[in-house]
């Protein structure tokens, strides 16, 4: 009966909504960021995860805001659906006082610890060891939480990766190690950096369960993460899930993309999704369209917040170095 | 003579060496197609092919392993990290590898490896990717540490560090690859040991490293401006270290300032600084020799707090004049 009432059989509706929300709102957030960049109002380089955004959605919301969350470079996504405020996310990324790392992380470094996000990472696979720690801590205080770990293609041929699953899965750890698999790290191909077809093959060699999955259809990333963190919180340890997507921009600012066709880029743009997840949940071009005014709103704001916020004072200049 | 980016005068380097010598090769992340994340490498792997310009997994142990593999075997492999920050995932193979191979084998191996690092801050790139490691390596002995300052060093520098049969870790600036001056075409090599008296002067000697050479030449031009004369010194290469520009010229102004990016503490300029205590200069000194350093602080995302993390040429000038009139 219950489950009748669910969209797909994972979502309530108006959880359904607002997971669109959350994607729309990261596309714009994302688009507005370039932006700002243009505009020279921020400075560095920052990595979107436009066309990735059905993961996010479907990946926090199978866990509760009490688990944790070992977030990548390419993490807007992942902050947002954490739950993350827009207007101190926004002043981070301009480098504010109000941010939520006062400015001091930027985008790659963004992190929201009272909230048991433990942070975007700049160091490819530099959470995955972290994640172990995590996992151990959980254990050694019995709770049922999990940890939700996401690291790309590239980042799983680090020894580090290697070190973590094998630790993880020998001690039961309540790991959920999700791969985004968006077939290019950098400029490097998928097929150039491995041998094997999935890396979720990988689970095997740690004994470990792992699947492949539609990495751009919101329901099939939910199914996975809820699943694995079931198992997590039995006690049946750690899983590698591998969510096939793709980048729809560079890299990073400063990539001509020479290394992929355009043909390619327009053929994942036409698995957008977005309108994939408004279809399956019955959203129509009227609510979008609202859908897409709200966010239009919220960022505007958020940039105003952002923009008004103070910059940090020369003379905190060292604080936070140490504790 | 004709100018060339510092990148170009890498690319360069390479191109004329790879031209030359069959042993060499390049090793790292998205350096074929991609040119390298700063360009270095360019287009090099439509000359030379994917089998030396190689690029790589995001593995920096293995990228530094199978330098030292290969070097060891009679090749001269140039390994690129993308970032220097990402050269601590390379540290066993460089520290307890490479450096103590000839040394443990009876000096009977030679590991003749360059490891390529673009350092620094200044591109907003926050506190992952800024770092400047360099002084880590110079206490590792068996290792070398360059760190050119200009295209022409740049060039002549990395041409000596993949002729030399030792492990040279090659340090970059990423504010400098943009930077111009003059190179000669053809090839060229700068000894590793030979500091660079940049400018005479006689009432400061400065000894900067890397970006610090250039904001200290700027620096220098605004002191002449009030009438202070100062002596630019740039070691070039800071393991091997040629002293001996460095005290004549504390002799001859009796007063030195060390710059560099890099932390104060544990940073170069306190291995400088003794040097310079224990030379026969100790007598002629009128002042404290001083330092000028990056704030023990990681690199922050603030495009302000970071400006004001390492030495800027304002700093120097400041610095410099205060030591002149014996105010500090
Ligand atoms: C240890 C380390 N090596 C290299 C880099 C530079 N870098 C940043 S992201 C990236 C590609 C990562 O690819 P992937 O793991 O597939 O994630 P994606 O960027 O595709 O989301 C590289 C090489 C880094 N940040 N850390
Ligand atoms: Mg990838």
């Amino acid at each position: 009966m219950e489950k009748e009432k669910l969209i797909g059989g994972e979502f309530k509706p108006d959880e359904a909504q607002h997971l669109l929300y959350l994607m729309v709102l990261t596309r714009a957030f994302e688009e507005n960021a370039e932006e700002m960049y243009a505009l020279g109002k921020v400075h560095g380089t920052m990595h979107l995860s436009i066309g990735q955004e059905a993961i996010a959605a479907g990946a926090s919301s199978a866990l509760t805001r009490n688990d944790y969350l070992l977030n990548t470079h390419r993490g807007h996504g992942h902050f947002l659906a954490w739950g993350g405020d827009l207007n101190h996310m926004m002043a981070e990324f301009l480098g504010k006082e109000t941010g939520y790392c006062r400015g001091r992380g930027g985008s790659m470094h963004i992190a929201d610890v009272e909230s048991n996000n433990l942070g975007a990472n700049g160091v490819v696979a530099g959470n995955l060891p972290i994640a172990v720690g995590v996992g151990l801590s959980i254990k050694i205080r019995k709770t049922d939480q999990v940890a939700l770990t996401l690291f790309g293609d590239g980042a799983s041929n680090e020894g580090a990766f290697h070190e973590s699953l094998n630790m993880a899965s020998i001690w039961d750890l309540p790991i959920v190690y999700l791969c985004e698999n968006n077939l290019y790290a950098m400029s490097t191909p998928f097929d150039q950096a491995f041998k094997i077809e999935e890396i979720s093959t990988r689970a095997s060699s740690y004994g470990i369960k792992g699947v492949t999955i539609d990495g751009n259809d919101v329901f099939a990333v939910h199914k996975a993460v809820r699943e694995a963190a079931q198992r997590a919180r039995k006690g049946d340890g750690p899983t590698l899930i591998e969510a096939m997507t793709y980048r729809w921009r560079g890299h990073s600012k400063s990539d001509r993309q020479a290394y992929r066709t355009r043909e390619e880029v327009k053929e994942w743009m036409e698995k957008d999704p977005i309108p994939r997840f408004a279809a399956k949940i019955g959203v129509n071009d009227t609510e979008m369209e609202e859908i897409r005014q709200q966010v239009k709103q919220d960022i505007q704001k958020a940039v105003e917040f952002a923009e008004n916020s103070p910059e940090p004072d020369l003379s905190t200049i060292l604080e936070g170095v140490y504790a | 003579m004709r100018e060339l980016t510092y990148r170009e005068a890498l690319y360069e380097a390479l191109d004329q060496v790879m031209k030359k010598d069959e042993r060499v090769f390049v090793i790292g992340e998205d350096i074929g197609v991609y040119g390298g994340a700063f360009g270095v490498t360019a287009d090099l792997q439509q000359k030379y092919g994917k089998e030396r310009i190689i690029d790589t997994p995001i593995s920096e142990a293995g990228i530094a392993g199978a330098c030292v593999g290969a070097a060891i075997t009679g090749m001269r492999p140039v390994g690129e990290i993308m970032f220097s920050d990402f050269v601590v995932l390379s540290m066993e193979q460089l520290v307890l590898q490479a450096a103590k191979m000839r040394f443990m084998f009876g000096g009977k191996a030679k590991v003749p490896m360059v490891l390529r690092l673009p350092e620094g801050s200044g591109t907003g790139a926050s506190a992952q990717h800024s770092g400047s490691y360099e002084n880590w390596f110079v206490h590792v002995p068996g290792l070398k540490v360059v760190m050119p300052s200009t295209p022409y060093d740049a060039k002549g520098l990395l041409l000596a560090s993949i002729e030399d049969d030792n492990p040279v870790i090659f340090c970059e600036h990423k504010l400098l690859y943009k930077t111009k001056g003059p190179v000669p075409e053809e090839m060229y090599t700068i000894p590793l040991g030979k500091s660079n008296i940049v400018r005479e002067g006689k009432d400061i000697t400065i000894v900067a490293t890397s970006v610090e050479v250039m904001r200290s030449l700027e620096a220098a031009d605004q002191l002449a401006k009030e009438g202070i004369e100062v002596e630019v010194i740039d070691p070039r290469t800071i393991n091997p270290l040629d002293m001996e520009p460095i005290t004549k010229s504390a002799i001859k102004t009796g007063k030195v300032l060390v710059v560099h990016e890099a932390a104060k503490t544990g940073g170069f300029g306190g291995e400088l600084v003794s040097r310079i205590m224990e030379s026969e200069a100790f007598a002629y000194l009128d002042a404290p020799v001083r330092r000028l350093a990056g704030l023990d602080t990681p690199i922050p995302y603030n495009r302000n707090l970071e400006y004001h993390t390492v030495p800027q040429v304002e700093n120097i000038v400041e610095e410099a004049r205060k030591i002149v009139q014996g105010v500090y």
